[in-house]
């Protein structure tokens, strides 16, 4: 047997469900839509019932996908019983959707929930007249307490053994013989839920309307007489309004409500929350908290407080994301310091004697380990870096040096439960990869390469930044559940709506600073189609994580000239720039659409549920999981495969200079050429790492390092250096980031969304290289050339705006 | 006395008279109870100004004035 749950959002369908099937829940997509289908099982009834959790609705209407989804799966999968959640502390408008599932030719049960809440209000509901009134059972619950839900499965399961016929609260309705009329078609046609379907044809539905025209003509006469009335003859109208007013006239007797004069509490919460000054410094104040706990190495602030703003530089504030683990700042401090001290004492001879006293340190260690009859430690002590070594040798070489290792002492605050559980997650597949080197050991080069460099260390890019988006997950969740995120909308909404987004937008776009995979999937919270689309595809430009590094690195090269953590900065800034301006593009030469309606319900507050947030983060960890485990992994395989062998793979193995990668860099070289970072015979390599950048960002470093290019070694421009900046900020973010985009994306929205990101790079890093080309050479047209793309910018944003004004005069 | 939801203060409460949106707002007002008769209170603005939140038939609902400019309302 199947059942469905239906009811308002909000009304505690997913509690329902996750009470009743526990383990069984599996989470899967309708087909053409992304609106989450929940399925599982029940057990306790001797057979076994299939529950669907349907999306939550207010209607029956066709205007949301979750409408029509819900809409349909009851019209044709006929369930054996529809179990309809109504909300016992807001009777009046669940009930609205209930007059309407009434009218199909389905069993029904009405599950009267939050009823924990209504009596500890001191108010009372009368289920024994309810039902009377309704006709189908009526059961008290409560999701949340586990009480009541064995008893409304049991019986929905006694009324889906039998058949219900459709009965509607529109009867006594002078318009109800319209109705009657196209039923008894209906009937004749032999369709199922003849009632509903007629009602909708009555009432003009799109679809149906369009399916059966010769219904359409039957009443069009009938609905002639309507014209003058108060709705001006609009069916909709009519129908709606007489629901309400049934509901109205007959459901007072069955609840008894205390007035109470005090306010409640979610009335209290919500008076400071959503207070027209405070509001939004504590929306800011508390994104911050959420992205502190996930991201900072620095819990306390002790690192800020004890250095002062010495600690401060560029490179600590970009650390806020990366979130490093003790022993990288430990290395990053030690090697800083050697560094410095070689320079003080020797200045231009400083690398030379570094490289000397390396390599002598590094000798001595390998001897040492001899001695012991162990393994050498460093293979290549000619081109040792201090980064490459350990860091008891490198304490060995201060040491050596003269210096005093008590002098480094980084001060390390303590890691948020963020950084501290992905350093855990670093230490698994750290040893995952060792394990799978000692397995690989005897199996021929290009196996052991399989599976450690391409499978693992990919596996690894991907599953380091889990625990941190499982992290930011949960805390959305928390905000979601509790009431607080419709809130934000509603803060937000008006800012927001000059880019034709709604402020529901706004989470998405903000985590899109942590991580864009979370980011895009938070987006499923949007409820128009093309919102989504538009959200995902502005994500990528608030620079995530993984995107530090590639700005470290340059801040390093391009410095000098200007000041590194400045060019950090604007990149942000740009992001945030270019991503406001393509919203507007978008909006200008896209289909205008009729402005997404903004009308919805502010739930009261919830203490969030523990075992909600639990099932809401395993089904995110089980969907990301299976991303990483089949597509990513593919993709990631392909480029291991391809920057190992060259095109005569079956030859074996070659270095990366050599390979089917490099030469594809050499193509792209060229296609980048007007972009200016790809001049000169190096150029090939930074087209490579805009490749190697999809399996992970940070990459993008990772590989221009193994071809010999280090934020020391870049011999690019400025210009070139902005260019190849924002190419790498707006181009396609990583896999798991596509993955995401895919998933959460309508089909066609997809595609544009990756040309969109692959223009935007394209565009973007010619205006920036050609407008910094010019201002390194003809200062005069680069300021001209600049204020003429200010001011198109300008007339963009005028254009929008009246094209805004005139679809909302229409 | 007659005036639109969008012109009335924080406090002020008034009863639906009519709708006079088209389409998808208007079917949107109708499902959200927004419907000749009901009670409408208006609770608060949000920070800029616009939305504005409204207790409906018990719950809480918040519309943006542009929305709100479709709902003609009798003021009690
Ligand atoms: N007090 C109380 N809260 C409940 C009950 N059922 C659900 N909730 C809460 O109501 C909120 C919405 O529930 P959810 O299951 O997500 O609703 P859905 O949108 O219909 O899936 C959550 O914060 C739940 O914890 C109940 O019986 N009593
Ligand atoms: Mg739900």
């Amino acid at each position: 047997m199947k059942f469905a749950l239906a009811g308002n959002p909000n009304s505690g369908k997913t509690t329902l469900f996750n009470a009743l099937t526990g383990a069984t829940a599996h989470v899967g997509n309708w087909p053409g839509v992304t609106v989450d289908k929940r399925e599982g099982s029940y057990k306790k009834l001797g057979e076994k019932i299939d529950i669907v959790d349907l999306p939550g609705i207010y209607s029956l209407s066709p205007y949301t996908p979750e409408e029509i989804v819900a809409r349909n799966f009851i019209v044709d999968e006929k369930p054996d019983c529809v179990i309809n959640i109504v909300d016992a502390t807001n009777l009046e408008r669940n009930l609205y959707l209930t007059t309407q599932l009434l009218e199909m030719d389905v069993p029904v049960v009405v599950a009267l929930n939050m009823m924990d809440v209504v009596k500890k209000s001191g108010n009372e509901v009368n289920a024994t007249e309810l039902s009377k009134k309704l006709g189908v059972p009526v059961v008290e619950l409560s999701a949340l307490r586990n009480e009541g839900i064995h008893d409304v499965m049991k019986k929905a399961y006694e009324v889906a053994k039998e058949n219900r016929k459709g009965h509607s609260v529109l009867e006594t309705e002078d318009f109800y013989d319209l109705i009657t009329k196209v039923e008894e078609k209906f009937v004749e046609l032999g369709e199922s839920s003849p009632l509903f379907k007629a009602i909708k044809i009555v009432e003009g539905d799109e679809a149906l309307c369009a399916k059966y025209p010769q219904l359409v003509e039957l009443i069009k006469s009938d609905k002639e007489k309507y014209k003058d009335n108060d709705f001006g003859g609009d069916f909709e109208g009519m129908v709606a309004d007489a629901r309400y007013r049934y509901i109205t006239a007959n459901y007072a007797d069955t609840i008894k409500k205390i007035d109470k004069k005090t306010e409640s509490k979610s009335d209290k919460i919500d008076k400071v929350m959503t207070h027209r000054i405070f509001a939004i410094p504590l929306f800011i104040v508390i994104m911050f908290v959420v992205f502190h706990l996930v991201f900072s190495e620095d819990l306390f602030f002790i690192n800020g407080i004890s250095k002062g703003n010495a600690g401060i530089s560029g490179e600590t504030a970009i650390n806020v994301f990366t979130g490093m683990g003790y022993d990288d700042i430990y290395l990053e401090e030690m090697t800083g310091v050697i560094t410095e001290k070689y320079e003080e004492d020797f200045g231009d001879e400083a690398d030379d004697k570094l490289n000397s006293a390396i390599s002598y340190v590094a000798n001595k260690v390998n001897v040492e380990l001899q001695a012991k009859g162990e393994e050498i430690r460093y293979d290549d002590i000619d081109n040792l870096a201090l980064e490459d070594m350990e860091i008891e040798d490198l304490q060995e070489l201060l040491v050596y040096s003269g210096g005093d290792v008590e002098e480094v002492n980084p001060v390390i605050g303590i890691p948020s439960p963020g950084v501290f559980l992905q350093s855990w997650m670093g230490f698994v597949t750290g040893k995952l990869i060792d394990l799978g080197a000692m397995i690989s050991e005897t199996w021929p080069a290009w196996l052991s390469g399989l599976l450690c460099d391409g499978l693992l260390s990919g596996l690894d890019a991907i599953f380091s930044f889990l625990p941190q988006i499982l992290l930011l997950f949960l805390f959305i969740a928390i905000l979601e559940d509790s009431g607080y995120m419709a809130r934000v909308a509603f803060i937000m909404d008006r800012a927001f709506r000059g880019l034709g987004l709604s402020g529901k937008a706004f989470i998405p776009l903000l985590m899109g600073f942590g991580c864009s995979v979370p980011a895009m999937m938070a987006t499923k919270t949007l409820e128009e189609e093309h919102e989504r689309d538009m959200t995902i595809r502005l994500t990528p430009f608030f620079s995530c994580g993984a995107k530090a590094p590639i700005w470290a690195m340059l801040a390093v090269a391009v410095a000098g000239s200007f000041l590194g953590d400045i060019f950090v900065f604007s990149i942000y800034l740009l992001g945030i720039v270019v991503a406001i301006i393509s919203a507007l593009l978008i909006k200008a030469f896209g289909k205008v659409k009729e402005v997404p309606p903004f009308i919805m319900e502010l739930p009261a507050y919830h203490a969030p549920q523990f075992k909600n947030l639990m099932a809401h983060l395993w089904e995110k960890l089980k969907h990301f999981v299976y991303k990483a485990s089949t597509i990513i992994t593919a993709a990631i395989v392909l480029i291991w495969f391809l920057s190992n062998f060259g095109w005569a793979f079956w030859q074996g193995m070659v270095g990366i200079e050599d390979s089917i990668l490099a030469s594809l860099g050499r193509v792209l070289q060229y296609i980048y050429y007007p972009l200016g970072f790809t001049w000169g015979s190096e150029g090939w390599k930074y087209s490579v790492a805009t490749i190697t950048g999809l399996i992970a960002k940070e990459d993008v470093v990772a590989t221009m390092a193994t071809l010999g290019i280090t934020e020391k070694t870049i011999a690019l421009s400025n210009a070139q250096i902005y260019a190849f900046a924002s190419y790498n900020l707006f181009t396609l973010p990583c896999f798991a980031a596509i993955g995401a985009a895919y998933g959460d994306s309508s089909k066609k929205g997809f595609w544009i969304t990756l040309l969109w990101w692959l223009g935007c790079s394209y565009v973007v890093s010619l205006i920036i290289f050609w407008l910094g080309y010019l201002f390194e050479h003809v200062l005069v047209v680069g300021i001209i050339v600049a204020l003429l793309l200010v001011a198109t910018i300008i007339l963009l944003f005028v254009y929008t705006a009246k094209k805004r004004k005139k679809v909302l005069a229409n | 006395m007659e005036k639109r939801l969008n012109e009335f203060n924080v406090g002020e409460k008034g009863i639906v008279r009519k709708i006079v949106a088209e389409g998808n707002i208007r079917r949107r007002l109708f499902d959200m109870g927004v419907t000749p008769g009901a009670n409408i209170i208006v609770k608060k603005f949000a920070s800029l100004g616009d939305p504005i939140e409204v207790t409906i038939r018990g719950y809480e609902l918040t519309l943006r004035k542009s929305e709100a400019e479709c709902v003609l309302m009798e003021v009690e």
